[in-house]
This record gives structure tokens, sequence and C-alpha cells, in this order.
């Protein structure tokens, strides 16, 4: 089979490559472009550690082919930080120990900015259903709602 | 010896070192090394639980354009010898057998082959075309059929015990530990409660799968890289199975994803390193979701009696338990540990345990958090908890009455030293979730959690750069935050602040030997070297102030991070501090460094106790937790965050073992249920926020009271569930999980009784 050739736009820049018609924009992000910041936890779209945005919305990369990215704006892990500066997601994730292996939380901070871009005043509940398509294995949870909550609170005084 | 102190930089709440790379994406996991002209491999693995393979017949799969090399068991050494290290523990042999079938497939997903090929997509096209001839056996799905009389045998070489003379039997091993008298302590009783428990096979979760990339040079030498808890142990296990020497293997291990006991075994690193000698390229292996679950380290499930008598006023008189647990398919269920820990909350006379190490047709058991402690204490909490309700007293009282202390002669052997058992009841006792009494229509449950924790080798090496900034190179894979805790740790020894200490983990040619991240012992044992190497630093540090003021070192103190003269020392000099001295280094000798290499002793027991308040639907059979306290004594918390971390994660893992986790296997014994769609863990909306209460009852071994804290938490939250729903229902379900399913089918059957 011929590869597909592609042109998109990761984190704000255009980028170009070739891939496989069933490679998964997983796969593209992590094999052909090298940014391995999202992770595979599963490939079936059941854990969340390979949560991107496209196009505005959260998506599994796992379960979206590399081709659907065509013209398409993909926002990565590697995207969220602001030049030098830590997102505040990111600094709470840290401040909050909202992390211990550290595997899933690539997907939790693409998918906990994709919340608070769209809702910046979640409850607990609110959080935790949004939040219910990342698995973490290692925290319990506890920390990384907190972390959650603290950065809405400090984005809601920055607004 | 160890007391509550004031510390510094010990029992604050730093970011760790690790952090920043773990939010930007930029740490590298398992999965995430490429090499140039790398290749990569996969495996074909058997569709049966059980069959002879006749054949395997490659040539179809290597006619494929791009496919380089196929493996399979006939590449390997036969007889491989030596036991493993590790938690997990295990002959060479069978670990060999388990990365690659011989003769025989002991379970759905038992490697039978592997390709490597240009692509993964075409290494696992070429999977299809590998022509493997079976006959299909009858496989022994559960420890009762396995136990039973006539049943099939998963290994007709074994013999119990590994004796040759008796029948050959899927019972491995059989352990026994018993004290007193427990017939005339049962005569004695006023009360006797009894039960059968079982606890389904479980998955210990981690999101990361397997994964390892392999390099085999011209001469032979190997160099993997590798998610995994332990890469020393990595080293000698691929050696081993290889029939290679240790020296010629370097293992560099990546950041992990979560290992929980499962990666403390390896999997792929041989047929890489194997792949990669035959191909002459670096070879990449990443295992999917679904091999993790079908083929790697799940916990055993278990068969667990347990009996208990006492007195009206609580006496536990005597205690028996009989504890069956599934090995997989080669022997070395937790059933050791397991037996260690039924009683060991407790301060018994009389007690008999009996434990049954027994074949079946699944993957061999790896370890997961406390291996083998969670089943055991699940019968023995749930059966204490019955024990409450027929005397009727309150189950914190009743465990008060009973608990071991500091100078009890442990079930298992030692005399304890200082413990937290009771300080935990104590602790309960008072804590508002406790005398808030629950709400109309909810069930609560409480139960004691154990763990022995284990100290075993380390070594760490600590450095002074030019300008001060101290450097720790350890070699315990950080798998959750340990990194933080060396460099607390070395802070505090050394007098410094925190932010200039930097803790790496270095490969297996970079730094000293360490065994696994296991066994809750990286704080306690790495930690144990990095405060030695710490201590080095200061004597050097010592010597050479004295040189600088021409005392002797023996009249030079270590204050607050600075060499000043002891008191009484007539001279008038100014302090020297850390970066002083080293910035002066090439004048008094050259650079600066510490060292240390232990076998760590005295690790210290960890006990917690845990309740939850729970409601059960009775129309849908769904359990939920309302709220959970976690209380756990950690000697000294050297991060709480990360101590806390620990005893939530390990709630939620227990509770999700409890309510939901299962192996579903069909008879045929193929698993139906090999993802996280099927295989639920739990999720973000599944639980409440974890309160947690860290008990600290220093330990008296480690120079800052440490107790390894990982593998507790997950113990106490079976039973605790058990406990909650037997209480919101009125009657007990005995068994896990007490999944929707099986609590509405127990309501149901319930109700008709």
């Amino acid at each position: 089979m011929s590869k597909v050739h592609v042109v998109t736009n990761v984190n704000g820049e255009p980028r170009e490559m070739l891939c496989e018609p069933q490679q998964s924009l997983l796969e593209v992000l992590r094999d052909e472009l090298g940014m391995t910041g999202t992770k595979e936890g599963c490939a079936t779209g059941d854990c969340g550690a390979c949560s991107v945005m496209l196009n505005g919305r959260l998506v599994c990369s796992c379960l979206t082919l590399g081709v659907e990215a065509e013209d398409a704006d993909i926002t990565t892990i590697e995207g969220i930080a602001e030049g030098s500066q830590l997102h505040p997601v990111q600094r709470k994730f840290l401040e909050h120990a909202a992390l211990q292996c550290g595997i899933c939380t690539p997907g939790f901070i693409v998918a906990t900015k994709a919340l608070l871009d769209r809702n910046p005043n979640p409850d607990e509940t609110t959080i935790r259903y949004w939040l219910a398509g990342n698995l973490c294995r290692c925290t319990g949870y506890d920390k990384i709602i907190r972390a959650v909550q603290d950065a809405a609170t400090e984005l809601a005084h920055e607004a | 010896m160890a007391e509550a102190r004031d510390y510094r930089a010990i029992g604050t709440r730093p970011v760790r070192p690790d952090g920043v790379d773990k939010v930007t994406g930029r740490a590298n996991f398992g999965a995430d090394m490429t090499l140039p002209n790398m290749i990569h491999g996969k495996v074909l693995r058997s569709p049966h639980a059980h069959a002879r393979i006749k054949s395997i017949d490659a040539s179809r799969a290597l006619r494929l354009p791009g496919v380089y090399a196929v493996i399979s068991g006939a590449d390997f050494p036969s007889g491989a010898e030596g036991e493993i290290s590790g938690e997990g523990g295990g002959t060479v042999s069978d670990l060999a057998k388990n990365i690659m079938a011989r003769d025989k497939a002991l379970y759905h997903g038992h490697a039978v082959a592997a390709v490597a090929a240009k692509t993964a997509f075409l290494a696992e096209s070429a999977l299809e075309l590998i022509d493997v001839d079976y006959e299909v056996l009858p496989p022994v799905l559960d420890v009762d059929t396995a136990m039973a009389d006539g049943a099939p045998l998963v290994d007709e070489h074994q013999r119990t015990g590994g004796g040759q003379g008796d029948a050959p039997s899927n019972i491995a091993a059989i352990t026994k530990f018993e004290r007193g008298d427990p017939e005339a302590g049962f005569a004695a009783a006023d009360v006797v409660v009894e039960g059968a428990y079982r606890v389904p096979t479980a998955h210990q979760g981690y999101i990361e799968p397997h994964a390892c990339t392999a390099t085999l040079d011209e001469e032979g030498r190997a160099t993997v890289w590798c998610c995994t808890q332990g890469h020393f142990d990595v080293r000698s296990m691929t050696a081993g199975v290889l029939g290679k020497s240790v020296g010629e293997i370097k293992v560099v291990p990546s950041e992990i994803g979560g290992g929980f006991g499962g990666k403390t075994v390896i999997y792929l690193e041989p047929l890489a390193v194997k792949l990669s000698e035959l191909t002459g390229r670096p070879v990449k292996m990443v295992m999917s979701r679904e091999e993790v679950f079908r083929a790697t380290g799940p916990t055993s499930a278990s068969h667990c009696r347990v009996k208990v008598g006492a007195k009206r006023d609580g006496t536990i008189t005597a205690a028996t338990a009989w504890l069956a647990y599934e090995a997989g398919a080669f022997p070395g269920a937790p059933v050791g540990p397991g037996c260690m820990s039924v009683f060991a909350p407790y301060d018994l006379d009389n007690f008999r345990i009996e434990g049954f190490d027994v074949l079946v047709n699944k993957p061999k058991a790896a370890a997961y958090r406390a291996p083998g402690a969670p089943q055991s204490l699940h019968a023995m909490e749930s059966t204490i908890d019955e024990l409450a309700r027929k005397l009727g007293m309150d189950p914190i009282d009743l465990r008060l009455a009973n608990c071991a202390d500091e100078g009890t002669h442990a079930p298992y052997g030692p005399t304890f030293p200082a413990i937290g058992i009771k300080k935990c009841l104590e602790a309960a006792k008072v804590h508002p979730n406790y005398t808030t009494p629950k709400a109309d229509g909810t069930g609560r449950g409480i139960a004691a959690g154990f763990w022995f924790n284990i100290g075993m080798q380390s070594s760490a090496e600590v450095r002074l750069s030019e300008d001060g900034t101290v450097t720790v190179m350890e070699g315990s894979p950080d798998i959750g935050g340990s990194r933080a805790s060396m460099c607390l740790m070395a802070a505090e020894t050394l007098g410094v602040p925190y932010n200039i200490v930097r803790a790496h983990v270095g490969d297996t040619e970079s730094t000293g030997f360490c065994n696994v991240t296991g066994g809750s012992r990286t704080t306690f044992a790495t930690g144990l070297a990095v405060v030695q190497a710490c201590e080095d630093i200061i004597a050097e540090c010592k010597q050479r102030a004295a040189m600088t003021w021409d005392i002797d070192a023996d009249q030079v103190d270590w204050t607050d991070g600075e060499a000043v003269p002891k008191p009484g020392v007539n001279i008038d000099v100014a302090p020297l501090s850390l970066a002083d001295i080293a910035g002066n280094a090439g004048r008094t000798g050259g650079p600066i460094l510490g060292r240390a290499s232990l076998n760590a002793q005295g690790a210290g027991a960890s006990f917690s106790v845990n309740f939850a308040d729970v409601t059960v639907d009775r129309e849908t059979g769904k359990v939920d937790v309302l709220n959970f306290t976690a209380i756990q004594d950690a000697g000294t918390a050297i991060h709480p965050a990360y101590v806390e971390g620990q005893m939530q994660g390990g709630a939620v893992q227990g509770l999700g073992w409890a309510l939901n986790e299962e192996y579903i296997y069909d008879d045929n014994g193929v698993m139906e249920n090999a993802g996280f769609l099927d295989y639920r863990v739990p999720v973000a909306s599944d639980m409440p926020m974890i309160d947690t209460q860290i008990i600290e009852v220093p330990n008296p071994s480690h120079p800052y009271g440490v107790r390894g804290v990982g593998e507790t938490p997950i113990v106490a939250p079976l039973a605790v569930a058990s406990n909650a729903v037997s209480d919101a229902l009125g009657f007990r379900i005995s068994d896990l999980p007490l999944s929707p399913p099986s609590v509405l089918a127990a309501i149901d059957g319930h109700d008709e009784a």
C-alpha cells in the first residue's frame, strides 16, 4: 500500500508527513513526527493516555487515523506549555503530586485543559466525569482532582 | 535508633526533580526509544490454554519481504539454572519457558514464536503466516479443580515440593505454620466463626505496556533499554535465559509507567536480544494491551478458609487458615507471604496456617503490590468482622483487644520491634469519619492491612559539583516519586537546600547494584544508601576543611551544611560551606564523592487501618463508595504527598479488585475480557476523595525512621469493601468481586432463601 501525504498543523506549526492509510494519529505523532509525549496505553480508546486536541475537540489519537489530520489543528502535550512557562494545569499537577509514574499524565493534562477551556468552573462531579476516560492506576485520582480544582481557581483569578 | 524529631527537608512537599519532564511529555518511557536502523519484533501467542506444540513452521512468514527472522523455543538454550532474585522469585528455567514455550503451551497467550520485521505492522502480519501444529489438551482453570484427584496436569513432571517419589500433582508446594494448640484453643472459645472466601485473578493494570529495545554488537555484548522496576534484575534474568554472563549485558532503564510488581519480571528482553543477534539490527518490542492481560503477571486467584475462635470478651483463643492460590502455569504463587500475612496484625497463641501453591492453565502469577496479602487478609478481616457481629463488639475494639504490638511474637517468626497497628486502630476510633454515624441505608466496613516490607541490596553515589550542587546517582527506578525522597534525605543529611540536590537513576554500568523497586524497599534501603553516601561526603568535607585550617579532622563539626571548628578548638576561621569546599576541591585532594552499598536489614513492617461507607443498589447490584479513610504507619513520611499518594492509589486499586476487576475465562481457558473496556479498572467518576492519615512510628532500623509504604495500602480495601457491603445488605457475600452481576445474584439468592 502506498503512503499518503498529509499536511497538518501540530502545536501551531505546519507539519508534513507520509503515513500509511491504517496508521493511527497516535502512531503518526510518535513514529513519524517523533513526538513521543503522547502515550499509548491500550490503542482501543479506553485509557486516554493518547489524548490530543483535534480541531478543538478532545480525541483519543489511537482512534483517529493519521490521514484524518489533513488540514487539521492538533494540540499535543508538547504544545501545552506557553514557551518556557508551564501552563497552570501542568504546574498544579506538580504542586499537588498529582502524578506518580507519569505515563497517564500527558493525557490527563490535555484532557484537563480541554475541560477548563470550555468550563472554567467545574464542580468535583463534573471533573470526575470529564476525566473518566483517562485511566490512572497510581494516584486513586484524589490528587488529580484537587490539582484540576486548584488550576481552575488560579485560571479564574487570572481571567 | 530513630525517634520522631524536627527535620528541615524531610516532611516537606517539594516538586519532584523529574516532574517537569513528566508534565511536558519530555520524559522517555519504555516505548519511546528509537535507534537508527531499528526493526520491530512481535510475539505469536498460543490460542489454546493448554496444548502440546507438535511443530512450528515459519517458512511462509520468512518469505514475506521485510521479515528478517523468526524464533521459537528451540532457539533458546535448555537447562538454564538458578533462582531469580526480586519479589516474585522462581527459577530461571521456568522464567525461560514462560518467555517462550517449549514442548507445551500452558495458557492462552503463552509465547510460542517471535518475528522481527521492518515495521511493527509487518511483523504482526507475519505472525499469521507461522504455522503451529497443536494437540489441544484439557485445561485446568481453578484451584479446586486443579487440586482434585484426576485433574488434568499442567506439568506432568511436577511433584509437590519438588520431590521425586509421589505421583505428579498440580500442587507445586505446601507451606505450613503452626503454634500452640489450635484445637484446645477452639475448645476454649465461646464463639467460633468460619468462612470460605474466593478472590479472582486480577491484573496490576499499569497503564504502560511492557516495552524494550535491544541491540547486540559484533562482540556479543547486548544493550537493552526497557521499562522495568529493576534493571539489574533484568540483566541477570536476561543473561540466565540466554546463557550469557551479566557482564555481556547492559540494561538502561527508561521511565516506568507503573509496575505494582508486574515489572519485576521479564517477558520481551531475551526475545529482543535474540532477534537482534539474528538480524544484526536493533529490535524494538512493545506489547499491546491485550498481550499485557493475556501474557503478563496477573496475581493469584485464591480460595481461602479461615476459622477464628474467641472468648465473650473478644480474646481470640485460636485461628486456622487454609489458603490455596493459583500460581498460573509455573510454580510461584505468593501463597508463602499470604500465609505469613494472614494473622500478622494479631497476637495469637494458637494457630495453624496451611498454604497451597497450585498450578493452573493461566499466565504465571507475578508480584502484585503486597503479593499474597490482600487475598489472605481479605479472608481474615472478613472473619474478624463476622466475629465482631457475633460478639456484638465494635470491630475496632475487637481488633484492639487482639492486635500485635512491640514485643509480639509475629505468626511468621520474628518478634516485632515498634510497630504502628495499635496507633492506627486508636486513630481510626477517634477519626471524625468513624465517629460520625453512618447514614441510613449505607453500610460501613473496616479492616486492617499489613505488609512485611523488605530491605535487600542497594548502592548509591553522591557527587559534589564544583559549585557545591549535589548529584545523587542510584539504581532504583523511580516509579512514584522516589527521586524526590532521595533528594530530601540527601538534603537533610548534608544540611543543604532540597533544590541543589538532583537524583538520577543510573543504568547497570553507571551505578552500583540495586535490587528491584519492589517490596516497598526503595525509600528505606536505597534511601539508607543515599544517607550513608552523604555521610561519606560529610566525612570527606570535614577532612578537606581540616586540611584548609591545618587542624585534625576530628576537630571539625558539620552543622547546617557547613564545616565549623568543634567547640573549644581555638581557631578563628569562617565556616566552610559545601560550595566553598567543593570549589576548593582541586587544591585539597580532587573531586569529592561519597558512596555506600549495603544489604539493608530491618525494613520495618507497615500496618494500616482502612474504613469506608458504601451504598448498594438493590435493583442493579451496584456498589458506590461514599467515602474512604486510609490510616497507615509510614514510620517517617519523607515526602508526605507521595506517601498519601501511595495510600490513595493503593486504596483505589484494592477497591477496583474488590468491586469489579476479574479475569473472565470461558470453559476452554480463553480470557474473554483482555482489554480496559471489559477489565474495568476504577475511573475517576467511580471514586470519592480518599482521606488519609499518616501515623508515624519511626522504624528503629533507619536513621530517619522510614518504613516502606507502597504495598500495605492495597491490602485492607478488599475486606473493607466486603464488610461494608455485608453491613449494607445485612448478609455476607464472601466472594469477590462485588460486581453488579454477582451482588445482584447474591441479593436474589438471599431473598429466595
